[in-house]
Protein backbone atom coordinates (compact mmCIF):
# COMPACT_ATOMS: atom_id res chain seq x y z
CA UNK A 1 0.00 0.00 0.00
CA UNK A 2 3.11 2.24 0.94
CA UNK A 3 4.42 2.25 -2.47
CA UNK A 4 1.27 2.75 -4.22
CA UNK A 5 1.18 6.05 -1.97
CA UNK A 6 4.19 6.75 -2.68
CA UNK A 7 4.16 6.49 -6.55
CA UNK A 8 0.98 8.51 -6.29
CA UNK A 9 2.90 11.40 -5.27
CA UNK A 10 4.97 11.55 -8.18
CA UNK A 11 3.42 14.36 -10.10
CA UNK A 12 3.32 12.17 -13.70
CA UNK A 13 2.08 9.28 -11.82
CA UNK A 14 -0.76 11.41 -10.03
CA UNK A 15 -1.74 13.49 -13.34
CA UNK A 16 -2.35 9.83 -15.18
CA UNK A 17 -4.66 8.68 -11.94
CA UNK A 18 -6.30 12.11 -11.85
CA UNK A 19 -7.44 11.96 -15.43
CA UNK A 20 -8.86 8.53 -15.14
CA UNK A 21 -10.90 8.98 -11.90
CA UNK A 22 -12.36 12.51 -12.22
CA UNK A 23 -14.85 11.65 -15.31
CA UNK A 24 -16.62 8.46 -13.30
CA UNK A 25 -16.40 10.71 -9.65
CA UNK A 26 -17.86 13.29 -11.95
CA UNK A 27 -20.85 11.06 -13.01
CA UNK A 28 -21.60 9.60 -9.58
CA UNK A 29 -21.98 12.63 -7.97
CA UNK A 30 -24.74 13.65 -10.50
CA UNK A 31 -26.69 10.49 -10.16
CA UNK A 32 -26.57 10.81 -6.46
CA UNK A 33 -26.83 14.95 -5.96
CA UNK A 34 -30.34 13.88 -8.37
CA UNK A 35 -31.25 11.26 -5.64
CA UNK A 36 -31.24 13.36 -3.37
CA UNK A 37 -33.26 16.00 -4.72
CA UNK A 38 -35.82 14.14 -5.34
CA UNK A 39 -35.57 12.57 -1.97
CA UNK A 40 -35.37 16.31 -0.80
CA UNK A 41 -37.72 18.64 -3.14
CA UNK A 42 -40.62 15.70 -3.82
CA UNK A 43 -40.51 12.80 -1.04
CA UNK A 44 -40.17 14.86 2.00
CA UNK A 45 -42.50 15.88 3.66
CA UNK A 46 -43.04 20.22 4.51
CA UNK A 47 -41.87 21.37 7.78
CA UNK A 48 -44.71 21.98 10.29
CA UNK A 49 -43.37 25.46 10.68
CA UNK A 50 -41.90 26.62 7.28
CA UNK A 51 -43.86 24.33 5.37
CA UNK A 52 -41.86 23.73 1.51
CA UNK A 53 -39.34 26.36 2.03
CA UNK A 54 -37.44 24.31 4.52
CA UNK A 55 -36.42 22.23 0.75
CA UNK A 56 -33.51 25.11 0.84
CA UNK A 57 -31.73 22.98 3.68
CA UNK A 58 -30.93 20.68 0.93
CA UNK A 59 -28.48 22.98 -1.14
CA UNK A 60 -27.59 25.21 2.07
CA UNK A 61 -26.31 22.50 4.50
CA UNK A 62 -24.36 20.33 1.98
CA UNK A 63 -22.69 23.22 0.83
CA UNK A 64 -21.90 25.06 3.97
CA UNK A 65 -20.44 21.80 5.72
CA UNK A 66 -18.09 21.45 2.63
CA UNK A 67 -17.09 24.96 2.59
CA UNK A 68 -15.57 23.99 5.92
CA UNK A 69 -14.63 20.44 5.22
CA UNK A 70 -12.94 21.74 1.83
CA UNK A 71 -10.80 24.81 4.05
CA UNK A 72 -9.35 21.88 6.71
CA UNK A 73 -8.31 19.71 3.07
CA UNK A 74 -6.59 22.71 2.10
CA UNK A 75 -4.83 23.89 5.38
CA UNK A 76 -3.98 20.27 6.11
CA UNK A 77 -2.30 20.38 2.25
CA UNK A 78 -0.71 23.83 3.34
CA UNK A 79 0.89 21.93 6.16
CA UNK A 80 2.41 19.16 4.49
CA UNK A 81 3.51 21.42 1.53
CA UNK A 82 5.21 23.93 3.92
CA UNK A 83 6.55 21.01 6.35
CA UNK A 84 7.92 18.84 3.53
CA UNK A 85 8.24 21.19 1.05
CA UNK A 86 5.98 19.00 -1.08
CA UNK A 87 4.59 21.03 -4.46
CA UNK A 88 2.11 18.58 -4.91
CA UNK A 89 0.48 19.20 -1.69
CA UNK A 90 0.31 23.03 -2.51
CA UNK A 91 -1.36 22.16 -5.83
CA UNK A 92 -3.85 20.72 -4.03
CA UNK A 93 -4.53 23.60 -1.59
CA UNK A 94 -4.31 25.87 -5.06
CA UNK A 95 -6.66 23.15 -6.27
CA UNK A 96 -9.56 23.15 -3.20
CA UNK A 97 -9.49 27.09 -2.59
CA UNK A 98 -11.98 27.70 -5.43
CA UNK A 99 -14.49 24.93 -5.20
CA UNK A 100 -14.14 25.58 -1.13
CA UNK A 101 -14.64 29.67 -2.21
CA UNK A 102 -17.56 28.34 -4.41
CA UNK A 103 -19.22 26.57 -1.45
CA UNK A 104 -19.27 29.16 0.78
CA UNK A 105 -20.48 31.69 -1.56
CA UNK A 106 -23.32 29.08 -2.27
CA UNK A 107 -23.99 28.55 1.42
CA UNK A 108 -24.42 32.30 2.40
CA UNK A 109 -26.51 32.87 -0.73
CA UNK A 110 -29.02 29.75 -0.34
CA UNK A 111 -28.94 31.39 3.30
CA UNK A 112 -29.77 34.73 2.61
CA UNK A 113 -32.55 33.21 0.53
CA UNK A 114 -33.82 31.22 3.65
CA UNK A 115 -33.35 33.64 6.00
CA UNK A 116 -35.71 36.59 4.29
CA UNK A 117 -38.86 34.36 4.41
CA UNK A 118 -38.23 32.91 7.84
CA UNK A 119 -36.54 35.61 9.42
CA UNK A 120 -37.58 38.63 7.66
CA UNK A 121 -33.85 39.59 6.34
CA UNK A 122 -31.86 38.69 3.88
CA UNK A 123 -28.85 39.61 5.91
CA UNK A 124 -27.66 39.76 9.81
CA UNK A 125 -24.13 40.22 11.36
CA UNK A 126 -25.10 37.36 13.16
CA UNK A 127 -22.06 35.15 14.62
CA UNK A 128 -22.86 31.99 12.20
CA UNK A 129 -23.28 34.25 9.07
CA UNK A 130 -20.12 36.92 9.80
CA UNK A 131 -17.78 33.64 10.29
CA UNK A 132 -18.87 32.50 7.26
CA UNK A 133 -18.40 35.68 5.09
CA UNK A 134 -14.80 35.65 6.37
CA UNK A 135 -14.25 32.27 5.30
CA UNK A 136 -15.14 33.80 1.96
CA UNK A 137 -12.90 36.32 2.11
CA UNK A 138 -10.19 33.81 3.28
CA UNK A 139 -10.44 31.77 0.36
CA UNK A 140 -10.28 34.67 -1.80
CA UNK A 141 -7.57 36.21 0.03
CA UNK A 142 -5.87 32.91 -0.48
CA UNK A 143 -5.93 32.65 -4.55
CA UNK A 144 -5.06 36.19 -4.45
CA UNK A 145 -2.17 35.86 -2.57
CA UNK A 146 -1.21 32.19 -4.36
CA UNK A 147 -1.08 34.18 -8.03
CA UNK A 148 0.60 37.13 -6.67
CA UNK A 149 4.20 36.36 -6.82
CA UNK A 150 6.03 35.84 -10.14
CA UNK A 151 7.69 32.48 -9.08
CA UNK A 152 4.72 29.96 -8.05
CA UNK A 153 6.72 28.64 -5.36
CA UNK A 154 6.83 31.92 -3.02
CA UNK A 155 3.01 32.03 -3.84
CA UNK A 156 2.20 28.91 -2.42
CA UNK A 157 3.94 29.48 0.89
CA UNK A 158 2.60 32.64 1.19
CA UNK A 159 -0.90 31.70 0.67
CA UNK A 160 -0.27 28.22 2.41
CA UNK A 161 0.44 30.54 5.29
CA UNK A 162 -2.72 32.54 5.64
CA UNK A 163 -4.59 28.82 4.90
CA UNK A 164 -2.78 27.99 8.43
CA UNK A 165 -3.59 31.28 10.02
CA UNK A 166 -7.16 31.31 8.98
CA UNK A 167 -7.82 28.00 10.48
CA UNK A 168 -8.87 29.49 13.85
CA UNK A 169 -12.15 30.71 11.90
CA UNK A 170 -13.23 26.75 11.16
CA UNK A 171 -14.19 26.01 14.92
CA UNK A 172 -15.28 29.62 15.39
CA UNK A 173 -17.87 28.60 12.88
CA UNK A 174 -19.08 25.80 13.85
CA UNK A 175 -19.47 26.56 17.66
CA UNK A 176 -20.77 29.84 17.01
CA UNK A 177 -24.31 28.94 17.22
CA UNK A 178 -23.38 27.72 20.59
CA UNK A 179 -21.17 30.02 22.14
CA UNK A 180 -23.28 33.26 21.61
CA UNK A 181 -26.82 33.52 20.97
CA UNK A 182 -27.41 33.12 17.55
CA UNK A 183 -30.12 33.77 15.50
CA UNK A 184 -28.76 31.14 13.24
CA UNK A 185 -30.35 27.64 13.86
CA UNK A 186 -28.83 25.68 16.62
CA UNK A 187 -26.96 22.28 15.94
CA UNK A 188 -29.14 19.87 15.33
CA UNK A 189 -29.96 16.69 16.39
CA UNK A 190 -30.64 13.91 13.77
CA UNK A 191 -30.82 10.98 15.45
CA UNK A 192 -31.74 9.24 18.86
CA UNK A 193 -35.10 10.11 20.89
CA UNK A 194 -34.94 13.95 20.46
CA UNK A 195 -34.23 13.52 16.31
CA UNK A 196 -36.35 16.57 15.37
CA UNK A 197 -36.08 15.08 11.55
CA UNK A 198 -37.55 12.60 10.50
CA UNK A 199 -35.77 10.24 8.61
CA UNK A 200 -37.74 10.81 5.18
CA UNK A 201 -36.46 14.52 5.90
CA UNK A 202 -32.66 13.66 6.43
CA UNK A 203 -31.79 10.96 4.39
CA UNK A 204 -32.10 13.09 1.62
CA UNK A 205 -29.44 15.79 3.40
CA UNK A 206 -27.13 12.51 3.91
CA UNK A 207 -27.61 12.09 0.45
CA UNK A 208 -26.88 15.35 -0.76
CA UNK A 209 -23.92 15.81 1.51
CA UNK A 210 -22.14 12.24 0.14
CA UNK A 211 -22.91 13.59 -3.60
CA UNK A 212 -21.55 17.06 -2.89
CA UNK A 213 -18.20 15.37 -1.29
CA UNK A 214 -18.18 12.80 -4.55
CA UNK A 215 -18.46 16.25 -6.75
CA UNK A 216 -16.03 17.61 -4.75
CA UNK A 217 -13.30 14.69 -4.91
CA UNK A 218 -13.87 14.54 -8.93
CA UNK A 219 -13.50 18.36 -9.33
CA UNK A 220 -10.71 18.48 -7.17
CA UNK A 221 -9.18 16.14 -9.01
CA UNK A 222 -9.83 17.67 -12.38
CA UNK A 223 -8.37 21.38 -10.95
CA UNK A 224 -5.29 19.20 -9.54
CA UNK A 225 -3.95 18.16 -13.05
CA UNK A 226 -4.01 22.15 -14.15
CA UNK A 227 -2.18 22.95 -11.39
CA UNK A 228 0.35 20.29 -11.85
CA UNK A 229 0.55 20.76 -15.49
CA UNK A 230 1.79 24.55 -14.67
CA UNK A 231 3.65 23.96 -11.88
CA UNK A 232 5.77 21.40 -13.83
CA UNK A 233 5.82 22.18 -17.28
CA UNK A 234 9.17 22.74 -17.91
CA UNK A 235 9.47 19.09 -17.03
CA UNK A 236 10.33 16.31 -19.69
CA UNK A 237 7.21 14.63 -18.44
CA UNK A 238 5.01 17.43 -19.47
CA UNK A 239 7.09 18.01 -22.72
CA UNK A 240 6.57 14.52 -23.73
CA UNK A 241 2.35 14.80 -22.75
CA UNK A 242 2.43 17.97 -24.80
CA UNK A 243 4.46 16.61 -27.64
CA UNK A 244 1.72 13.45 -27.95
CA UNK A 245 -1.12 15.39 -27.32
CA UNK B 1 -45.21 16.65 -2.77
CA UNK B 2 -48.71 15.62 -4.52
CA UNK B 3 -48.84 17.62 -7.82
CA UNK B 4 -46.59 19.14 -10.45
CA UNK B 5 -48.04 22.62 -9.40
CA UNK B 6 -47.71 22.44 -6.15
CA UNK B 7 -43.79 21.22 -6.99
CA UNK B 8 -43.28 24.56 -8.90
CA UNK B 9 -44.92 27.21 -5.93
CA UNK B 10 -42.63 25.58 -3.73
CA UNK B 11 -46.18 26.08 -1.26
CA UNK B 12 -45.57 29.81 -1.54
CA UNK B 13 -41.48 29.57 -1.36
CA UNK B 14 -40.81 29.49 -5.22
CA UNK B 15 -39.07 33.34 -5.36
CA UNK B 16 -36.77 32.01 -2.76
CA UNK B 17 -36.25 28.00 -3.33
CA UNK B 18 -35.68 28.13 -6.66
CA UNK B 19 -33.22 31.12 -6.87
CA UNK B 20 -31.53 28.75 -4.38
CA UNK B 21 -31.18 26.44 -6.48
CA UNK B 22 -30.61 28.29 -9.41
CA UNK B 23 -27.17 29.50 -7.42
CA UNK B 24 -26.23 26.44 -6.62
CA UNK B 25 -26.99 24.66 -10.11
CA UNK B 26 -24.74 27.61 -11.72
CA UNK B 27 -21.69 27.62 -9.00
CA UNK B 28 -21.46 23.63 -9.48
CA UNK B 29 -21.67 23.46 -13.27
CA UNK B 30 -19.14 26.71 -13.64
CA UNK B 31 -17.13 24.66 -11.35
CA UNK B 32 -17.78 21.59 -13.49
CA UNK B 33 -16.83 23.11 -16.40
CA UNK B 34 -14.03 25.57 -16.34
CA UNK B 35 -11.14 22.95 -15.24
CA UNK B 36 -11.55 21.12 -18.24
CA UNK B 37 -11.40 24.33 -20.18
CA UNK B 38 -8.08 25.65 -18.72
CA UNK B 39 -6.47 22.27 -18.88
CA UNK B 40 -7.01 22.60 -22.58
CA UNK B 41 -6.35 25.76 -22.59
CA UNK B 42 -2.84 25.22 -21.11
CA UNK B 43 -1.77 22.27 -22.97
CA UNK B 44 -2.62 24.33 -26.39
CA UNK B 45 -0.31 27.11 -24.89
CA UNK B 46 2.70 24.42 -24.24
CA UNK B 47 2.19 23.02 -27.64
CA UNK B 48 2.48 26.31 -28.88
CA UNK B 49 5.40 27.08 -26.88
CA UNK B 50 7.18 23.82 -27.91
CA UNK B 51 6.92 24.24 -31.54
CA UNK B 52 7.50 27.69 -31.67
CA UNK B 53 11.09 27.35 -29.49
CA UNK B 54 11.71 24.07 -31.94
CA UNK B 55 11.55 26.38 -35.44
CA UNK B 56 14.35 28.75 -34.02
CA UNK B 57 16.36 27.05 -31.34
CA UNK B 58 18.23 29.79 -29.97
Amino acid sequence: MFIWFHKLASPPYFYKFAGMLAPWLGWLSLFVIAAGLYGGLWLAPPDYQQGDGFRIIYVHVPSAWMSMLVYMVMAVAAAIGLIWRMKLAHAVSAAAAPLGASFTFIALVTGSLWGKPMWGTYWVWDARLTSELILLFLYVGYMALNHAFEDRRTGDRASAILALVGIVNIPIIHYSVKWWNTLHQGPTVFFGPRAEMPPSMYIPLFIMIIGFMVYFAAFILKRLQVEVLQRERNTAWVRALVAKS
Amino acid sequence: MNSWHEFLTMGGYAVYVWPAYGTALVVLLANAIWPGRQQHALLKELRRRSLHSEERPT
